[in-house]
């Protein structure tokens, strides 16, 4: 069957590769580029542990065609971290509990990230809402919810440009 | 799981695609892929090939124009959710695309093919149904309009050709107090429903029905126009005379004391129950099934009522008769 090149830039890092039509998003994403971080779970586009970030729309990616995603920016959990460290949602998740087994981890963190994009101060039913495609079968969602505001308030900390003391401080 | 080999397609330009589909031996198009990749991937689906509309610009526009609301192919179900025109005059589409699969499935899946899709257990059809919209095919001839009512013919086909790509859909603009609303119960989130009804109402000044449209989701092998339904209501009075003038206070008030609108809601809901054809399967039986349309049905036709009344008590033509 035809093959296709596919350039994908993940975490700003470019990538070609000569790939099968019916190869997905997320068999490229682990298989081809080796960035195991993005899970499988369900595979039939239930539980959302797949979930990368493809031109900043969160997007299960066990249901996308790698040609589909040609010419796109793909954000996955590896490239969540910089340089000064986790992201302010991964602390959150590591502070408040966020996560067990951690399987759903990498699909709650990329639609995470995503919902504090578009939206720095989710309320409650916000954050419920925006996961409710990722399934996590340990916290009962509780903690998440925590995390994700915990990184709400950190990053409106930081954008006070306070000293924010308790956002900078790793919690004792 | 990994999809049947099959060979993809992009193209640039509608003419391109339209052209591939013409040459192409099973050929089968795709737009946000939340339906068909599953399918691909559950082998119930194999087609030789994929034509992926998802790249030709043009597509993903929603916009009124002349008396219409026009959904063009791409336009997904996330799309819907955030555009102005549909929160303020189409609350029965909002109603729908919330509760199609989950956020991340919404920001690929695109309205049109959840309708082209031909399942019934999808929730845009009903909607589509109970709203009287006008489906637009391109083919290799230009465009065609297909009434709601000709497109549906069953368990995953529709009136589309081979050759045809549903290229948008148009819905009349509902006129002055008219309003809709779809309820599904599901048994979690993203779940096909175990029934849904959309209703969509157009009132006169007096309260009176002038025009309903029910649609039902997932309780027959297409989705069902509830006919019998539909003409219970009309022309029956479910708000009280001034209801609909002045400044409604108590919007359930002005339904309750309606003199038709207990019997006549009633009298719609078991119709619309009459209308299925339910297949008992894990989400419930047959009876359960029915039942579930005949609650859901009068809980809409209230919803679609309250809102046309409390859409009327904000309007300055109505509000100057009272």
């Amino acid at each position: 069957m035809a093959r296709h090149t596919v350039t994908v830039t993940v975490n700003g890092e470019a990538h070609s590769r000569e790939v099968e039509s019916r190869l997905l998003l997320v068999h490229l994403i682990r298989d081809e580029l080796a960035l195991t971080g993005t899970h499988i779970g369900c595979d039939t586009t239930h539980c959302g542990a797949c979930t990368v970030l493809v031109d900043g729309v969160p997007t299960k990616s066990c249901t996308v065609l790698a040609v589909q995603a040609d010419g796109a920016e793909i954000g996955t959990v590896e490239g969540l971290a910089g340089a000064d460290g986790m992201s302010a949602l991964q602390e959150g998740f590591m502070q408040e509990h966020g996560l067990q087994c951690g399987f759903c981890t990498p699909g709650m963190l990329m639609t995470g990230t995503a919902l504090l994009a578009a939206n720095p101060d989710p309320s409650e039913a916000e954050i419920r809402e925006a996961i409710s495609g990722n399934l996590c079968r340990c916290t009962g969602y509780v903690n998440i919810v925590k995390a994700v505001e915990y990184a709400a308030a950190k990053m409106a900390g930081a954008d006070a440009d306070a000293p924010a003391d308790a956002a900078d401080a790793p919690a004792a | 799981m990994i999809p049947p080999p099959f060979d993809y397609h992009a193209p640039g330009t509608l003419d391109e695609a339209l052209a591939l589909l013409g040459e192409l031996d099973d050929a089968k198009v795709m737009s946000g892929g939340q339906s068909l990749l599953p399918m691909l991937k559950l082998r119930l689906a194999t087609p030789a090939n994929v034509v992926d509309i998802g790249r030709i610009p043009g597509l993903d526009a929603i916009a009124e124009s002349d008396g219409h609301l026009r959904i063009g192919a791409l336009v997904t179900e996330t799309a819907l959710e955030e555009d102005a025109a549909v929160a303020a005059r189409y609350p029965i589409l909002l109603d729908t695309a919330r509760v199609i699969a989950d956020p991340l499935v919404r920001n690929r899946a695109t309205v049109c093919g959840n309708v082209a899709h031909g399942d019934p257990a999808n929730d845009h059809p009903a909607t589509m149904i109970a709203l009287r919209a006008a489906m637009v095919a391109t083919g290799p001839d230009g465009e065609r309009r297909i009434g709601v009512d000709d497109f549906f013919h069953g368990l995953f086909m529709t009136a589309l050709e081979p050759g045809e790509i549903l290229t948008r859909i148009d819905i009349p603009a509902p006129g002055p107090r008219s309003a809709g609303a779809y309820l599904k119960l599901e048994r979690k989130v993203g779940d096909y429903a175990v029934a849904g009804a959309a209703v969509q109402l157009s009132l006169d000044d007096d309260g009176a029905v002038t025009r309903a449209g029910i649609g039902l989701t997932n309780l027959g092998f297409a989705p069902i126009r509830a006919t019998a339904a539909e003409q219970a209501l009309t022309g029956a009075r479910l708000v009280e005379r001034g209801g609909l003038r002045g400044a409604i206070r108590r919007v359930r008030d002005a339904i309750a004391n309606a003199p038709d609108a207990d019997d006549a809601i009633a009298a719609a809901s078991q119709a619309a129950a009459d209308a299925t054809d339910p297949v008992a399967d894990r989400r419930g039986s047959v009876e359960y099934k029915r039942n579930m349309a005949r609650v859901l049905t009068g809980r809409a036709v209230r919803q679609a009522l309250a809102r046309a009344v409390a859409g009327s008590a904000g309007t300055p033509d109505t509000g100057a008769g009272g």
